[in-house]
């Protein structure tokens, strides 16, 4: 199941960036989401994939694609053209780079191997509550402020053009 | 292990045959019935075999083998992947919603514990809305790749709109999740038994607004605006035929299934009937021996659930048959300066109560 979800991720995300076509790359992009739940599901995740899904798949998504629609982008070479290789080899480079820590780091750490039956009620919708206004409480607060910032400045940016 | 299996196979194959094989269908007869009795008229009552009509009830096999046997047409110019993609995308996820909704309680037979929901999912209602917010998919995409102005107007209409909606019908239910203390749709039924925890006593506002929050995801009149048939000839799905065109309204009516069975599981207690509890119709069946009962209230409690379901679906139709379609801007201010305040509204004023 892993491989599959796993191997339909890394496709459609390749898929994604090399797609000329934006409304195909956002498509790409939503199963790429779509496996992504599929993978948290795996990790006992249940509450996240689900949230994954209605987030990015089912809202975020939903407003790129309209804003695609609305303008009608056509397919056309990208705008940077001219820097075009320095920028993929840079390109390269960077994800390589992290690439590799990233390696090092799993690499190095003894991850344990996957608990059988995992911590009890681990990824249901309480267990996940409980650790938000607990342990994670001040994280949690300073993120919903955050939002609640972006989410004036929104308004107040949409409101000034209207005015 | 193989009864369980049995168990689960049975359960997928009886809702996927009501759905799909009773209510899907017989809706698309049951709705221009209803219109016509609603309008003072006949209604459908011509189809017919060796002379029996039936009240009409064979238009459904007709309008099938019509449809089965009709050109599928693709325009040109249209994106023919995301053109022949769109409906499926539509109907799957109106399908695979239902699996999280219990259709009766638990029961213990001959020794084998029989959980009536497909998939009993800690997250529950909320799958529900994932599978949900990607319906929008199958509309937007049809309305795009038909490269019809038109389609495209709906499409733009229908995320518009959908996304607008899918915000305060979220907020709607929170208010029933904080009373029931759970997202799992079994614990919510199971504690309806009583008719005063009926979730319509409890979150009567929740109720409305959910109410019109689903009616508005599904694009029914009055919330028909993506496909307006007055203004923009059948908005999304102008361009579609055969059965890419039918897969279309049984999405529809697979999502009015789908609308019913969380309101009754949220709102009109599951599978209970009212003043009588389980314990009750054990002692009444109990003529049947241990077993026997216990099937007999199982067979009860789904006919009750079933019968609810019905209800709402005749409610839904009644909604639609009876008031005329918002304006844009009308629609807009309604989902976001009423419902959505009044939805935080029901939500502080539920806390306020559940904490004094």
């Amino acid at each position: 199941m892993f491989y599959i979800l796993g191997a339909g991720a890394v496709l459609s995300a390749l898929s994604m960036v090399t797609n000329k076509r934006p409304v195909s790359a956002a498509m790409s992009l939503i199963v790429t989401m779509f496996c992504l739940a599929g993978l948290y599901v795996l990790l006992d995740a249940h509450l996240i994939a689900a949230l994954q899904i209605i987030i990015y798949a089912g809202a975020i998504m939903v407003l790129f694609l309209f804003v695609i629609m609305l303008l009608n982008i056509q397919e056309k070479e990208g705008r940077l053209a001219g820097h075009k290789i320095f920028l993929q080899f840079s390109g390269i480079v960077i994800v390589g780079y992290i690439f590799i820590k990233v390696v090092k780091l799993i690499g190095g750490s003894n991850l344990p191997a996957r608990m059988e039956g995992s911590i009890k009620g681990f990824g249901t919708t309480s267990a996940v509550g409980e650790m938000l206004f607990t342990d994670f409480l001040l994280p949690f607060e300073i993120a919903s402020v955050l939002l609640l910032a972006a989410m004036v400045g929104a308004v107040i940016l949409a409101k000034a053009k209207i005015d | 292990m193989i009864a369980d299996l049995i168990e689960a196979v049975a359960k997928i194959l009886f809702i996927f045959g009501v759905n799909m094989g009773f209510f899907a269908p017989v809706l698309g007869w049951v709705e221009r019935k209803q219109s016509a009795v609603m309008q003072d008229r006949v209604g459908a009552n011509r189809a017919d075999i060796f002379g029996f009509t039936l009240i009409g009830l064979l238009h459904p096999v007709a309008d099938t083998i019509k449809l089965l046997t009709k050109e599928d047409f693709i325009p040109a110019g249209a994106n023919k992947l995301f053109h022949t993609l769109a409906p499926f995308i539509t109907l799957t996820p109106a399908l695979i919603a239902f699996s999280v909704i219990p259709f009766g309680g638990q029961y213990e037979i001959y020794g084998h514990t029989i959980n009536l929901v497909i998939a009993d999912l800690d997250v529950g209602i909320l799958f529900i809305f994932a599978f949900a917010s990607l319906s929008i998919y199958g509309v937007v995409l049809g309305g795009w790749s038909s490269n019809n102005n038109w389609s495209f107007l709906g499409a733009m209409r229908a995320s518009a709109q959908m996304l607008s909606y899918e915000v305060a019908m979220g907020l709607a239910i929170i208010g029933v999740i904080m009373v029931y203390g759970s997202l799992r749709l079994t614990d919510i039924g199971a504690m309806q038994e009583n008719f005063f925890k009926w979730g319509i006593f409890l979150q009567p506002i929740g109720f409305i607004l959910f109410i019109a929050c689903a009616t508005a995801e599904n694009k029914r009149i009055p919330f028909d605006i993506p496909e307006a048939e007055t203004e923009i000839v059948a908005g999304y799905f102008t361009e579609y035929s055969s059965m890419k065109f039918i897969m279309f309204w049984m999405a529809e009516f697979l999502e009015m299934i789908t609308i019913a069975g969380i309101i009754t599981t949220l709102f009109l207690g599951a599978w209970h009937i009212p003043f009588i509890s389980s314990k009750m119709l054990l002692s009444l069946f109990s003529f049947a021996g241990a077993n026997g009962a216990t099937i007999l209230v199982m067979l009860t409690n789904i006919a009750t659930f079933f019968t609810k379901i019905i209800f709402m679906i005749w409610f839904q139709m009644t909604i639609r048959w009876t008031l005329p379609r918002f304006r844009y801007d009308q629609m807009m201010k309604l989902g976001w300066k009423i419902l959505l305040p009044l939805s935080l509204i029901n939500i502080f004023i539920t806390g306020l109560v559940l904490l004094l």
